[in-house]
């Protein structure tokens, strides 16, 4: 091979000519990527606040700061694989019967980051933060099972996303899209870095998820409060049970997919490859029995959302808690059974695709019973339609349509006529977005105020949600009409005029989905300048029915001063009604909490390492990195790790502050929920 | 939970803090995972294990007296750690429980020397990962097990170890559990490999 030449001890393939200078676009990307790490890192030295991070927040082993830590990596990458779609979308619009304004390669590698980020390293760590805040405390947890194993999967899955942010500057990232098709993918075909950069941050992400499957299952499993029976969980904590379960048993096939696809591409073994007695669709078959459930990891977390959304704005009990609680395992079980879908037109006989065809379209009766469920939670509710809500709606709606179209799809014939081309990118995004994205916000929207003690503004979010619904429809309903009229996907160019008015006002949606982006970026900014007026310390804005809003906001370090006793569904609620919420205990017992440790970014830095070196082939680097976790891992279990132990006084004082703060409180009622009189002491739907 | 002991947890009532079962089960599951990457390779092995592409075949390659061989040494350092298992639960001395341990950790090893040559002997005839999608999936396949093996034998240092510096407390005791779970449940695995891996190839 000619690129064994330019291979150096020290750099391995890394050279100068790796800075995307060929592209104006990419150059500018790059640009802004290191401008922005910059940017950051200068602002962070200027306010000298390198210190307070280190030790509050990167050793952390607090599931709620964890949480939040993983929401935040989710938002930053949100915003790349935005601006990404906005490109792509531009760029069809420009491209028909011309070139447009960037290269096919360049597209290609911009449909591969976007997909290969919106999965991985957006709606993942999303839903992983959320779960990580929330249901801890709404079991009534002082923490999950495995607090430091909880920063090791945030550290691996952030240098899974720094390994991508790093191909922005050192390119190119792969063209083989998200899933990574062999033979593609086959060294064969993509000689360069960029599917290794793929397979590298994908490992990555896919090891810290298992990990972090175990650790909350585990978690749901062993540290519920007492009384917390299973059919008393939260429906959030079903779906999170269902999403751990999932990662559990569905990361591995992705592991081991991308680790055989690594050993064909590195040491010349034949898989997925043409020659040699490999099989590719050996490669589709293990990427979709990890894909298949995937899409199941990502939407269920936003079905739990809704379900809290519906039944807290309703003020009312949720509608069939236990065929809801069944429609879930059901989805969770048969996402093994239909992965085939994926591949219809890749040579299986009739018979085969009309049993996966088949099974295809019985999720669509669990799904239903949910979609009922939740329209009869809020049938004669006394329904409230703040924001969070908003998002359930438009979900609901949504969806519904996304979820037509996948039993359109889910027809084999059907699938041969419209495979590969925009109709099948307007049905996925159809579920994703309203089925991950929207219910990521709104989780955002609705537990924002229990995690910083402040409201976020209504007005502003009301703007980004109108954005972003506009802009989907706008976005993606043309996609339908072009993928019917046979428009193949991820085309770089567009020969067809008759497709250009479709492409404008596709393109019309990415704007304002970038518009509704920004509107978010605007409400965090004004609401944390109007923090003081949106304070809720009691803890309780919405008249919320789960333990997590049986706590000051933001909450202590140890969640409850004392473990809470469970006696029904919907335990706050309960306790509210009994007169026995806000209550405090005779008397406070001190309480050990975890240690902090660096063991999670020391084997994030470690894993990204051995992954940036194994991309470029630096050996040494690679050596390093691997033999450099496996050396920390044993010194760790070495050093002995006291728990740090509140005393009673301490746990005393918070608690007191609380309860001043609780006692200083007026009820809010109906009317002033988004009132600056509402303090977090919110009875809204008595 | 606090007088009574899970039947799975292999303590006695008193070495128990209400933290075991967590610890212990989150094993259990972390395994149902690395159970689960196995079978993937196992099924990888199924659907490419016809593909000798012009290369060797599994009848020639494998042999019978060495699988055996290394079957008999891993069954019986499963025995062996089954023993030093039964010396923490029952307090023998110190030295049995080292000693066990030190026996299981030999066996581990002749495994692995016996693995090695047996690798080396394949590439001597040519049977090389690069050969055939057949060779590709049976490197993926054994070598993940050997991988597991060379990671428990460390793991048993480790142990070994740390029970000379903090002697046996509640976190020795689970972590020995745990390593006796990992090592048994290798043995399971290699059950699985020498039935439809070697005995399928040869018979």
């Amino acid at each position: 091979m000619g690129i064994e030449a330019s291979v150096s001890p020290w750099l391995g393939k890394l050279s100068l000519s790796a800075l995307p200078t060929d592209s104006v676009v990419a150059m500018g990307a790059a640009l802004i990527a290191v401008l922005g790490a910059l940017g950051t890192a200068g602002y962070i030295t200027w306010k000298g606040k390198w210190h307070y991070l280190w030790r509050e927040w990167f050793t952390s082993v607090d599931h709620k700061r964890i949480g939040i830590m993983y929401v935040v990596l989710a938002l930053v990458m949100l915003a790349r694989a935005v601006i990404e779609a906005l490109v792509m979308r531009l760029q069809q619009a420009d491209a028909v019967n011309q070139s447009g304004f960037i290269s096919a390669e360049h597209f290609g590698q911009l449909f591969s980051t976007h997909g290969s980020i919106m999965i991985f390293f957006m709606a993942m760590p999303f839903l992983t933060g959320i779960i990580n805040y929330v249901m801890p405390l709404q079991i009534g947890a002082r923490d999950v099972s495995f607090p430091a194993l909880n920063s090791i999967s945030l550290a691996l899955t952030a240098a899974g996303a720094a390994l991508v942010m790093i191909s922005l500057i050192l390119a190119p990232f792969s063209t083989g899209g998200w899933s990574g098709y062999a033979p593609f993918t086959e060294l064969s075909f993509s000689p360069g870095v960029g599917v290794d950069y793929w397979i590298w941050a994908v490992t990555l992400g896919s090891i810290g998820s298992t990990l972090t499957g175990i650790n909350l299952a585990v978690t749901l499993y062993k540290q519920r409060a007492p009384g917390m029976d299973l059919m008393r969980l939260p429906l959030f904590c079903w779906t999170a049970l269902c999403t751990s379960i999932l990662m559990i048993f569905a990361m591995p096939a992705l592991t081991v997919a991308t680790a055989l696809l690594a050993l064909d591409r590195y040491l010349g073994m034949h898989f997925f490859t043409n020659d040699g007695g490999g099989n590719m669709m050996l490669y589709a078959n293990l990427f979709w029995l990890f894909g298949h459930p995937e899409v199941y990891i990502v939407v269920l977390p936003s079905f739990g959302v809704f379900s809290e959304l519906f039944s807290t704005f309703s003020a009312k009990q949720l509608y069939g808690y236990t065929s809801l609680v069944v429609a879930t395992l059901t989805i969770a079980v048969l996402s093994f059974t239909v992965w085939l879908h994926h591949f219809f037109t890749m040579g299986q006989s009739a018979h085969i695709n009309a049993v996966f065809g088949i099974a295809t379209m019985l999720i669509g009766i669990p799904t239903g019973v949910k979609i009922y469920d939740w329209i009869f939670t809020m049938f004669r509710g006394q329904v409230r339609f703040p924001t969070p809500l908003l998002w359930g709606l438009a979900f609901l709606v949504t969806f519904v349509i996304g979820g037509l179209t996948g039993i359109l799809l889910a027809i084999p014939p059907v699938d041969f006529l419209v495979h590969n081309t925009t109709f099948l990118v307007a049905h996925f995004h159809n579920m994703l977005i309203p089925g991950t994205l929207f219910g990521m916000i709104a989780a955002y929207q609705f537990w924002f105020p229990k995690a910083f003690g402040f409201r976020l503004e209504e007005r502003w979010g009301k703007l980004a949600f109108g954005c972003w619904v506009l802009g989907f429809y706008l976005a993606f309903m043309p996609l339908y009409v072009l993928g019917l009229e046979g428009m193949p996907r991820r085309s770089a160019q567009v020969f067809d005029p008759s497709f250009r008015p479709w492409l404008l006002v596709a393109a019309g949606g990415a704007v304002l989905i970038t518009l509704g982006l920004a509107a978010l970026v605007l409400q965090l900014a004004v609401s944390i300048r109007h923090r003081d007026r949106n304070r809720v310390p009691v803890g309780d804005p919405w008249d919320g029915r789960s333990l997590e809003w049986a706590c000051s906001a933001p909450p202590p370090k140890y969640n409850f001063a004392r473990i809470p006793q469970v006696d029904a569904r919907d335990a706050f609620w309960a306790m509210k009604q009994s007169g026995t919420a806000y209550v405090p205990p005779p008397r406070y017992d001190a309480i050990a909490l975890p240690q902090s440790s660096a063991i999670g970014p020391v084997l994030g830095g470690l894993g990204l390492a051995a992954a940036f070196g194994l991309v470029w082939h630096i050996w040494w680097m690679a050596g390093l990195g691997v033999l450099g976790s496996i050396g920390a891992v044993i010194a760790w279990t070495f050093v002995p790790r006291p728990e740090r132990t509140l005393s009673a006084e301490q746990v005393a004082r918070t608690e007191a502050r609380w309860h001043a703060a609780i006692a200083e409180a007026t009820p809010a009622s109906r009317d002033a929920e988004h009132a600056t009189s509402n303090r977090g002491l919110a009875q809204v739907g008595a | 939970m606090s007088g009574r002991i899970h039947p799975g947890i292999n303590l006695r009532a008193g070495d128990q803090q209400p933290t075991t079962e967590g610890v212990m089960f989150g094993f259990w599951v972390f395994m149902m995972s690395d159970a689960v990457l196995f079978a993937l390779l196992f099924a990888v092995y199924a659907s490419l294990s016809g593909n000798t592409a012009g290369g060797p075949e599994a009848g020639q390659v494998f042999k019978l007296v060495p699988a055996a061989l290394e079957t008999g040494t891993l069954l019986l350092s499963s025995s062996t750690f089954g023993l030093a298992s039964l010396a923490m639960k029952y307090r023998q001395s110190m030295a049995w429980l080292q000693g066990m341990l030190a026996v299981t950790l030999v066996l581990g090893m002749i495994f692995l020397g016996l693995e090695i040559h047996d690798f080396m002997d394949m590439a001597r005839q040519g049977a090389v990962p690069q050969v055939s999608g057949f060779l590709s999936a049976f490197f993926a396949l054994v070598p993940t097990h050997f991988l597991h093996v060379a990671f428990g034998c460390v793991w048993i240092v480790v142990m070994m170890l740390q029970l000379r510096v903090f002697g046996l407390t509640h976190t020795t005791r689970t972590r020995l559990l745990r390593l006796g779970l990992f090592w048994h449940f290798l043995d399971i695995v290699w059950v699985m490999l020498f039935s439809f891996v070697f005995l399928r190839g040869l018979l």
